[in-house]
């Protein structure tokens, strides 16, 4: 595994509803919080289903407040039970947590920036803003969400950066038009977006047809769901004898590919490097594909799935994950 | 952050983290010398962490001695080789291919626990393989599969080189052959290896990568091949690259390459020309290795010319390769906080790895290992020491 992740022993200082489905909590670790890079997330002991296991969450603000990393989780009736499990600690209880790391830092020395927040993937966006706004960087923040009611840190946003943040509200009737905003960005600007993956799409799309360098495009990948809402399903495993595995709605393909026995391989488990991939024997239904390892040609042929993060809609599939035991 | 999408895993102390792992299973052959390399003189080579005396008896069998004297540990590989046994050069003692002392000076006695480790030893497929764990389960089917290079049905040779590097390495370079692209550019690389899709296939103690280019334009070393064989040039050809692993540290590599849409993807190769690339690696320390390796090929059996002109070409191929892994194993000392990032071209390393780290889970638990490795440290390191000791003082007077 190549995140090097370190656990050591937290204790929650503080919770508080940031929107009506959004819980900040707080977390102290023992070894002193210290300043982090933009856009680093924090990994964190969970148990789901009375298993071990780890979720990875944005750090919230550019830096530790009072000694503590702070995060925001959303409640997500179709997780996985991650959220579930972080939403449901309480001020004084005791957590496993990393060292914060970052995939998603903010480049310095470009002539312009475009932040776009979609949701609750406003949250390691923050930081990124409060970093430009200390260094008087050119920048403007663009967040979206269904209901205001919904949508944390509005307030202290608009506060820190006036009128470089725009809300686009859709119960408002107010759409975020990301064509028009990233022909606004200047040429050598760059891009950083995180949401749900619609959102991440649409932007990855025009910033291709707008003929952008694609490394000024920069994307959170853990923050998104899929095209549909995750429903169980059937694989057949056509090298494992036609096995068959359930997968529930709040399990990845991959763990329950594990949890039977099935010998996978994988890394990263947030859909980028292709390691856990497997090919897709026969189809009934449809893929939701939902990882960044797959062009989208490759995604559209559904010859390949990547289980740590995508999911088939609507009935079943066939799938061959390679194993090919000596004589 | 978000919660839909965190990362999961449902056992955190068995998240694959097999790149930490510096060490190697113990219970399985190693090749130690090329034959030609194994004569009627001493050898001294380290293995596994084992430092060996090599050489050969009378009748042509193979001898690996624990390179110690057991009076001083004097290395024996800078005595004397008296008929099948060895004499020290220090006091001139003298151990028989089974590792028993035959000769002490100045005594008409032997000290009964007198004796240098022997490990077993087979010679197969032009390779004298070594031992280095419990002796009991040294069986010789379990030498890996390289009989290609000792067949009627292909011709060819090879070296060995000594390589600054974890065996691992090598096994990760050679189970992803992207890597000729920007390495091998002017002999066997070409653009068209990173550009076609590959698969991956696993199995109990094996891995394979399977890789085929149709329609290719044939890469300087593959077209002088196929000009040899069949007395002129081919303009494009369909190319194969099938990478077998063998768990510890054995690849053979099926390549070639046959004229365009003359069948070789669908099982007809016989337009083409085939070889394979054998290798083998044996750790020496964690951070060195031996790397023995031979290509032979299918046609042309008799063209010794052939023979030389290929060895000494993938001579200075693999010469491309041993810079970068050297200078690999120094970035990767020179970064001890970082791993690796793993991309989908790593899937043949990533298994060959598990496999590995399979077998050194399966030793760590076999109890009958753990006992036999406990007894051999005890006779070699603690008991004969001791002896020693207690003899001396006891001549001393002291006891």
């Amino acid at each position: 595994m190549s995140s090097g992740r370190h656990f050591g022993p937290g204790v929650v200082r503080e919770v508080r509803d940031v929107a009506s489905d959004v819980r900040m909590v707080a977390i102290e670790p023992e070894a002193p919080a210290h300043p982090y890079p933009t856009g680093a997330h924090l990994d964190i002991a969970v148990v789901v289903d009375e298993l071990p296991d780890i979720r990875s969450y944005s750090l919230v603000g550019e830096r530790p407040v009072d000694g503590a990393y702070r995060i925001a989780v959303k409640d997500v009736p179709d997780s996985r039970g991650g959220s579930r499990f972080v939403r449901a600690l309480q001020p004084g209880t005791d957590v496993e947590v990393s060292e914060p790391q970052s995939h998603f830092e903010l480049q310095y020395g470009r002539p312009e920036y475009l932040l776009i927040a979609g949701g609750i993937g406003i949250t390691p966006i923050v930081g990124m803003a409060q970093a430009l706004e200390r260094h008087g960087r050119p920048y403007r923040l663009l967040y979206a969400g269904r209901t205001r009611r919904q949508m944390p840190f509005v307030e202290e946003l608009s506060e820190l950066v006036g009128d470089k943040l725009e809300l686009f509200v859709s119960a408002d009737g107010r759409r975020l038009d990301i064509g028009s905003e990233v022909e606004r960005l200047d040429e050598h600007g760059e891009l950083y977006v995180c949401g749900p993956l619609r959102l991440r799409d649409a932007v990855q799309r025009i910033w291709r047809e707008q003929g952008r360098r694609p490394d000024r495009l920069q994307f959170e990948t853990f923050a998104s769901g899929g095209r549909y809402a995750p429903e169980e399903f059937t694989v057949r495993v056509q090298d494992q004898g036609n096995r068959e595995v359930t997968v529930r709605r709040n399990r990845t393909l991959l763990d329950s590919l594990k949890d039977q026995g099935v010998e996978m391989m994988w890394d990263c488990l947030r859909g980028e490097c292709g390691l856990c991939a497997v090919s897709v024997v026969e189809l009934d239904g449809e893929l939701d594909h939902r990882d960044v390892f797959l062009s989208e040609d490759e995604q559209q042929t559904g010859e390949t799935i990547v289980t740590c993060v995508s999911r088939a809609v609507g009935g079943s599939m066939t799938i061959d994950t390679g194993f090919r035991p000596e004589h | 952050m978000p919660s839909p999408n965190g990362r999961s895993e449902p056992d955190i102390s068995r998240v694959p983290d097999t790149f930490k792992l510096t060490d190697w299973p113990v219970n399985c052959w190693y090749a130690a010398a090329y034959d030609v390399e194994c004569k009627r003189e001493l050898l001294a080579r380290k293995i596994a962490g084992h430092d060996l005396v090599i050489y050969r008896r009378g009748d042509g069998r193979p001898v690996a001695l624990q390179n110690a004297c057991w009076h001083r540990l004097m290395p024996l590989s800078e005595g004397q080789l008296e008929g099948d046994q060895v004499a020290c050069g220090y006091h001139g003692l003298v151990y028989n291919a089974e590792g028993r002392c035959t000769f002490m000076p100045s005594q008409k006695t032997i000290n009964p626990a007198a004796r240098v480790r022997a490990y077993p030893v087979v010679e197969r497929h032009r390779f004298v393989w070594v031992w280095t764990g419990d002796p009991a389960l040294a069986d010789p089917d379990l030498v890996p599969d390289l009989h290609w290079n000792d067949d009627e049905q292909w011709a060819g040779d090879g070296k060995l080189i000594h390589l600054d590097c974890n065996y691992k390495l090598i096994v990760d370079n050679l189970m992803d052959l992207t890597h000729e692209t920007f390495v091998h550019g002017a002999s066997i690389g070409q653009r068209s290896i990173t550009e076609v899709p590959f698969e991956v296939t696993h199995g109990r103690r094996s891995a394979t990568v399977t890789r085929w280019m149709r329609d290719v334009e044939a890469p300087p070393f593959w077209k002088m091949q196929l000009e040899w064989k069949r007395g002129q040039p081919v303009d494009k050809v369909d190319r194969w690259q099938i990478i077998n692993f063998e768990a510890p540290s054995t690849v053979a590599i099926d390549v070639g390459v046959a004229p365009a849409g003359s069948g070789a993807p669908e099982g007809d190769r016989s337009e083409g020309v085939n070889g394979y690339v054998l290798n083998t690696m044996t750790p020496e320390t964690e951070r060195s290795c031996h790397y023995f390796w031979a290509f032979v090929r299918n046609y042309n059996l008799n063209d010794q010319r052939i023979t030389t002109l290929i060895r000494e070409g993938v001579s200075g191929v693999f010469a491309e390769d041993e810079e970068v892994l050297a200078a690999q194993q120094r970035g990767i000392d020179a970064h001890p906080d970082k791993d690796f990032y793993n991309l989908n071209i790593d899937g043949g390393a990533m298994w060959a790895r598990r496999l590995i780290d399979r077998m050194m889970s399966e030793e760590a638990q076999d109890e009958r290992y753990r006992n036999s490795a406990e007894q051999s440290r005890r006779q070699e390191e603690t008991v004969t020491r001791v002896e020693a000791t207690e003899a001396d003082a006891e001549r001393l007077g002291i006891k």
